[in-house]
């Protein structure tokens, strides 16, 4: 049984006097204990609203929330606040992008891992302060007993970023979800970064959902890849088939635009034409058909189904062929 | 083409860090760029990489003159920039135009396209009569992919992608010589990239531009350069073209910040070996003595690299590497070791001695 089952995720943001807008729109995936899964896409995909809603911290005010994200027999969306509370930080684990704006500026580091330990684990003061030591320690801080008094602001973005890590795992969650952790890293600290992520992975056993709109950070780390597109998963598979042969035309369309540091040169990148901004919605059509290739005149008649092909999910009315 | 367009000669740009409130006393310096020599030829792109902090950004700006370089000069098409002042300063930037990392706050909000547009032909004398003028922005719009409408709206009212195409059309307002492209992709999405970076390349061929494009994302930089240098703390550590650069990187800097892009492809990245750099950029107030990268170098001899700041020097035509050992590790006669990673405290400032 997957220890994660998303099921029909559909959030809507609602304003008075305006439109609802649909940010998720029928988001189904699993996650497996020891899994790591993909959600890709680009800004405005629905990817990190996604993940705020499986750890309950969208406000509740203004958004509807549908759909079922069950973790273990645990129906999450109908706990209460205090009782979803109890869960993130001791099963759920979160690490964001920012790593400075989600970290507290005048807290010092220490107290910020031991503040997770003493409430989840009822260790004491003291115990939690050896712990954390060794929390920091083991995401590859060094001197972790002097970093333990000092604040964000005296800590390097990698460092903050580990810091962060630490926190998240500190109560040993068996589900990590994090949301573009090295985007705002430098390419050396990323991979420092992605090294240590798989490292505890793989060490600890933890599923971890990876959000990223980076296909290359995808490609080194997960197990299978959702790709989204205006709030709805286009296209899944594991991540080499994905990679090997892209059938939606979105997928298809991101990995030829993107330059890659290993081909010939000189080729012209073959971009996808307009901006997300062209979205259609979704109701009677594809949201992707102003900007496809492929489009065909179903396309803005009818909305494509998700349908399971051999080896993937796929909601298109006319994928890319295989070409081998 | 004997006469490069641009060259640097050993600029350096620090900026002094005050401290006081009545004395405003310099205790330090931000080394932002020491001591980098460059040259651009005409009509190619030249690549700078690097990572956040390691100055390609003030370069680029020092360049032209958008901050004053503290030491070194600029010569821009036999033009010893440094020299100029006033008037004759503000004729020949209308030969060198920015384009900015973020479209939107580099454009002024309440200007509709079409100021923007006028304002630079305006300054240098190229706004030459109402049709005249008006011809020559239709041209330049769709020179960047827009349609004519354009001119009466303003930024806001255009996406990520376009708002670049109209910083880099009123950049081409003025008809430069030479373009400095700052990061001009990386605040766009994944799929409008390719439409810029593909937009940059017709550009080129089309007015005969040279570019100097500065960004962090190496990919993007090798798809569009002839010649890539790459920084590191304020220098220049490797310089080669583009594709000798990365068939075979001979400063372990480069080694290691190639080997840390992801691939899209996992057939490649399962194969990969990395090369993992412990620890974090130093503080460029507090820049490590001898070779700046020594302190996180996994090929690092003991003495020399600590002490003797490497040179940057020519070892394959036209490949340039500031490296004591760039030989030996090619040839594998050094092998990589282990390394301590070092503290890095982002405030830490290097004591400077009593400025004379």
């Amino acid at each position: 049984m997957a220890l994660l089952e998303v099921r029909d995720l559909t959030v809507q943001f609602r304003r008075r006097g305006e439109e609802p807008f649909t940010a998720v729109d029928g988001v189904s995936f699993d996650v497996d204990p020891g899994q790591t899964i993909g959600l890709v896409g680009e800004s405005g995909c629905g990817k990190s609203v996604t993940s705020l809603a499986i750890m309950g911290l969208l406000p509740r005010k203004g958004n509807q929330v549908t759909g079922s994200v069950r973790f273990e027999d645990t129906e999450l969306l109908s706990l209460s606040q205090s009782q979803m509370r109890d869960r993130r930080g001791r099963d759920l684990g979160m690490v964001f992008q920012d790593p400075l704006s989600s970290l507290n500026p005048v807290v010092s580091i220490g107290l910020q891992v031991t503040e997770v330990l003493e409430r989840h684990r009822g260790m004491a003061r003291k115990a939690a302060m050896v712990e954390a030591t060794e929390l920091l320690d083991k995401v590859g801080i060094p001197d972790p007993g002097r970093r333990l008094s000092e604040y964000p602001h005296q800590l390097s973005g990698g460092m903050r970023q580990r810091a962060l890590i630490a926190m998240a795992l500190a109560c040993r969650p068996r589900l990590l979800i994090a949301d573009e952790p090295t985007t705002a890293l430098d390419v050396t600290i990323q991979a420092q970064i992605l090294a240590l992520l798989k490292e505890l992975v793989t060490d600890t056993g933890t599923a971890l959902i990876m959000i990223t709109h980076d296909l290359g950070v995808v490609a080194g780390l997960c197990d299978e890849v959702n790709v989204l597109y205006g709030g709805r998963v286009v296209e899944r598979a594991a991540r080499h088939e994905l990679f090997a042969e892209p059938r939606h035309p979105y997928t298809h369309g991101l990995l030829a635009s993107i330059p890659r540091l290993d081909a010939p040169r000189g080729e012209k990148l073959v971009p996808i034409k307009g901006s997300v901004a062209d979205n259609i919605p979704w109701d009677g059509a594809c949201a992707f058909a102003p900007r496809c290739p492929n489009a065909l005149d179903t396309c803005t008649q009818v909305t494509p189904e998700q349908e399971s092909l051999a080896n993937r999910l796929l909601r298109c009315h006319n994928p890319v062929e295989v070409t081998a | 083409m004997s006469e490069p367009l641009v060259s640097v000669e050993d600029v350096k740009v620090h900026f002094p860090i005050k401290r006081g409130v009545v004395l405003d006393r310099t205790i330090g310096y931000v080394y932002a760029v020491d001591g980098v020599s460059l040259t651009i030829q005409r009509g190619e792109t030249y690549g700078l990489v690097g990572e956040s902090g390691c100055g390609k950004s003030t370069l680029g700006r020092g360049m032209l003159r958008l901050v004053e370089p503290t030491g070194g000069r600029v010569v821009f098409d036999g033009t010893d920039l440094s020299a100029l002042r006033g008037e004759n300063l503000r004729r020949m930037r209308r030969r060198m135009q920015m384009v900015f990392q973020d479209p939107l706050s580099s454009l002024d909000p309440r200007q509709s396209v079409e100021s923007i547009l006028v304002e630079g032909m305006r300054a240098h004398e190229l706004d030459k009569g109402r049709e005249e003028t008006g011809k020559q922005l239709r041209e330049l719009l769709s020179a960047v992919g827009l349609p004519s409408t354009a001119l009466r709206k303003y930024p806001h009212e255009f996406s990520g992608g376009q708002r670049q195409r109209i910083g880099i059309a009123r950049a081409l307002a003025v008809k430069p010589d030479l373009i400095i492209a700052d990061e001009p992709v990386s605040a766009l999405d994944v799929s409008v990239q390719a439409q810029v970076v593909n937009l940059l390349e017709d550009l080129q061929e089309q007015f005969g531009l040279t570019y100097l494009v500065i960004a962090h994302d190496l990919a993007v930089v090798r798809h569009i350069s002839d010649r890539v240098g790459v920084m590191y703390l304020g220098g220049l550590v490797e310089e080669a073209g583009s594709d000798e650069l990365y068939a075979e990187p001979l400063h372990p800097y480069t080694k290691a910040l190639l080997s840390a892009v992801p691939v899209p492809d996992p057939l490649v990245e399962d194969r990969r070996e990395r090369i993992l750099l412990t620890g974090d950029l130093p503080s460029p107030a507090a820049p490590p003595t001898g070779c700046r990268f020594h302190t996180r170098c996994p090929w690092r001899q003991a003495e020399r690299c600590d002490t003797e700041r490497p040179v940057l020097r020519e070892i394959l035509g036209g490949h340039r590497v500031a490296c004591h050992f760039a030989e030996e590790i090619r040839d594998g006669k050094i092998r990589p070791h282990e390394v301590e990673p070092v503290l890095v405290h982002p405030d830490e400032v290097l004591i400077a001695p009593d400025a004379g």
